[in-house]
């Protein structure tokens, strides 16, 4: 197992060089001159030349992706040229508060979506399965922004349960972090829990089938072992997979998120990068996500051991 | 004294093209400790007459009527939770697929532990403890390695074995065997029916066997029950159904069975098959169930149904002609 996780490990090299390079072609690919966008638009030729010079823009392309590589692996990301400060550093003050909205909506979406795709599995084609199974295409249906706003409407601005926007870090306390982050949580995980409750209620309608449910009710388990022992364990591989395949999901849906409900983190550190053009900062935060993608596969894949004993490496 | 008691047993189910009768109007007993065989061809109501005594048709679109009275209880009165009292405890089950009806993804062990644990409250250690004394018991070498193993990780007759550990576990007065050894190899098969009996005289349980195999009837069963199109249509104790035959269905299902040697005896004939098919149990049947395939069947056999007639010392068939011994072998 520890040997297949480190095989593993070294097997994502080359998926994380080819994601280098793509993330630094980025700067090639996107129409304009760097240096020139550096430069301002007061400067003069030999200001951009000057600054072409200093960020070494006018050697070969492996030359500069060979060298940007090697501090990479030093753990230096560049600095940002619209503040000047280290991209890592820029990353990591923004790191938190996307880290928190991610697993709240993670472990929301599980203990939500799943126990409704089994419920929807258990009773399919009666009244409970299609109300569930309407909830999941309004779910959805609808834009994160969308839903959002309604919830901050509802919620924040009439209710006046929960705060309408910002964040709170962990270390202030367990409640004014959470309370922040459960309107945000619910926006973002709309379309995972749609997503993740069809693909369970889809997984558990063909394990129920099975003959060894029927021997599962034939030594007189209740209905919950049944469904969520015998049945849900076996139906857990394709769950899992698709909870995975939704961090994707995720991480494009916390940049619009955390603009709805004003919540300092990657995500709007992305869209200012983009807009500014600051190609260090997007450059870094690509790379952060893709290596984050990357690890969330190998977990996936290192659970299904730990559901399916057949499934060994 | 009948520890299981079916009375006008109905078992139909609702579908698309009407009303499928695939248990019509059967009764039967079986007596502590005794073991009752039930056969007949693919489609005959066997299964779902198994399946319906542990009321594990799904209702809906299943139906059940009639009374099945076990142990002085009317199991189809029963609640639910009263019957999930019942179901690996009093009564449990063994399949035909080893291959597929044990749960892939849990242990042997916790699979033992499960009924135990349900029905005679003991705690994990205990169970674990009786798992591993099931497994010795149904012989499984290695128990206590075995334990911990899944599913896919045994041959297919240690998994029937493992199935018949979890039938036994609680000790239940009556086990339900449907086609237990149908998917195993002939050796295995001997194995698994030794066992089934060997166990069967140390818990006392009662069987009901269901089977298309008139060999395994012949070595483990006391009485017979045969069934057609839903319908029981003969049953007498196991020598004299196989001596004396009564129903056509019956005879042509003994026909059908290869006499070894009888090619070296010089008595070799072709093996005789029933003609036709089954018929469709979801149209209403006039007349005897069999009509339509009884090469004996007169124009009385096709507008009035036989009723169950004794026909010889406890021997019952549906038959107009049997007794008259119009259609003796």
């Amino acid at each position: 197992m520890l040997s297949y996780i480190l095989r593993r490990i070294v097997a994502t090299l080359p998926v994380m060089a080819i994601v280098a390079l793509f993330v630094f072609s980025l700067l090639y690919i996107a129409p304009g001159d760097p240096a020139v966008v550096i430069a301002g638009d007061q400067a003069s030729p030999e200001d951009v030349e000057r600054i072409r010079q200093s960020l070494g823009l006018d050697r070969p392309f492996l030359v500069q992706f060979g060298s940007w590589v090697w501090r990479i692996l030093h753990g230096d990301l560049g600095t940002s040229i619209f503040t000047n400060l280290p991209v890592s550093a820029m990353i990591g003050q923004r790191l938190g508060p996307t880290l928190s909205l991610m697993v709240v909506t993670l472990l929301l979406t599980i203990v939500v979506a799943v126990p409704l795709g089994v419920v929807a599995a258990w009773k399919a084609g009666s009244l409970i399965d299609r109300v569930i199974m309407g909830f999941a295409v309004f779910g959805f249906s609808l834009p994160v922004f969308v839903v959002g706003y309604m919830l901050a409407y509802i919620f924040a601005l009439e209710l006046e349960w929960l705060p309408v926007q910002g964040y709170t870090p962990l270390a202030q306390g367990f409640w004014p972090w959470l309370e922040n982050l459960i309107l945000p949580a619910i926006a973002l995980g709309c379309v995972y829990i749609a997503l993740v409750a069809r693909i369970t209620r889809a997984a558990m309608l063909e394990v129920l089938q099975q003959d060894y449910i029927r021997t599962a009710k034939a030594k007189g388990l209740g209905q919950g072992g049944i469904l969520f022992i015998h049945a849900l364990k076996n139906a857990a591989v394709p769950i899992v997979t698709v909870i995975g395949i939704g961090i994707a999901l995720l991480i494009g849906g916390a940049v619009v998120t955390e603009s709805v409900f004003a919540i300092p983190g990657l995500g709007r550190l992305t869209i200012d990068a983009i807009l500014r053009r600051d190609y260090p900062v997007i450059q870094g935060i690509v790379l952060l996500f893709s290596f984050v993608y990357v690890l969330v596969n190998l977990m996936i894949d290192v659970v299904y051991t730990l559901v399916d004993p057949r499934i060994r490496y | 004294m009948a520890l299981l008691e079916v009375e006008n047993l109905q078992t139909h189910f609702r579908t698309p093209g009407g009303i499928n009768r695939a248990v019509d109007g059967v009764s039967f007993h079986v007596n502590e400790g005794e073991t009752l065989a039930i056969v007949g061809e693919s489609g005959c109501g066997k299964s779902v007459t198994s399946m319906s005594l542990m009321r594990l048709i799904p209702e809906p679109p299943g139906r059940i009527a009639g009374s099945i009275r076990f142990a002085g209880k009317d199991l189809l009165k029963l609640s639910d939770r009263e019957m999930r009292a019942i179901r690996g405890n009093d009564i449990s089950m063994i399949f035909q697929e080893p291959m597929t009806s044990l749960n892939p993804v849990l242990t042997v062990g916790r699979q033992i532990r499960e009924t135990l644990m349900i029905h005679q409250g003991l705690d994990k250690q205990a169970a674990e403890a009786h798992a591993i004394g099931m497994l010795t018991l149904v012989g499984i070498p290695e128990p206590k390695r075995r334990v911990g193993e899944y599913p896919h990780q045994l041959s297919g007759g240690m998994r029937q074995r493992v199935m018949i550990a979890v039938a036994l576990a609680c000790n239940p007065k009556l086990l339900i065997a449907d086609e237990p050894t149908t998917a195993l190899d002939v050796t295995i098969q001997a194995q698994i029916l030794k066992l089934m009996l060997d166990l069967k005289r140390r818990v006392g349980a009662a069987i009901i066997l269901i089977t298309h195999d008139l060999g395994v009837v012949a070595e483990i069963a006391e009485r017979v029950m045969v069934m057609y199109a839903g319908r029981k249509v003969e049953e007498a104790p196991v020598a004299e159904l196989f001596r004396s035959p009564r129903h056509p269905y019956t005879q042509g299902l003994l026909g059908a069975v290869p006499k070894l040697g009888s090619s070296l005896a010089g008595t070799a004939t072709r093996l005789a098959e029933i003609p036709g098919q089954v018929p469709d149990l979801r149209k209403p049947i006039i007349g005897c169930v069999f009509a339509g395939r009884c090469a004996l069947a007169t124009d009385l056999c096709r507008q009035y149904a036989p009723g169950l007639e004794e026909k010889g010392p406890r021997h019952i068939a549906a038959c107009h002609y049997a007794a008259k011994g119009a259609i003796a072998a």
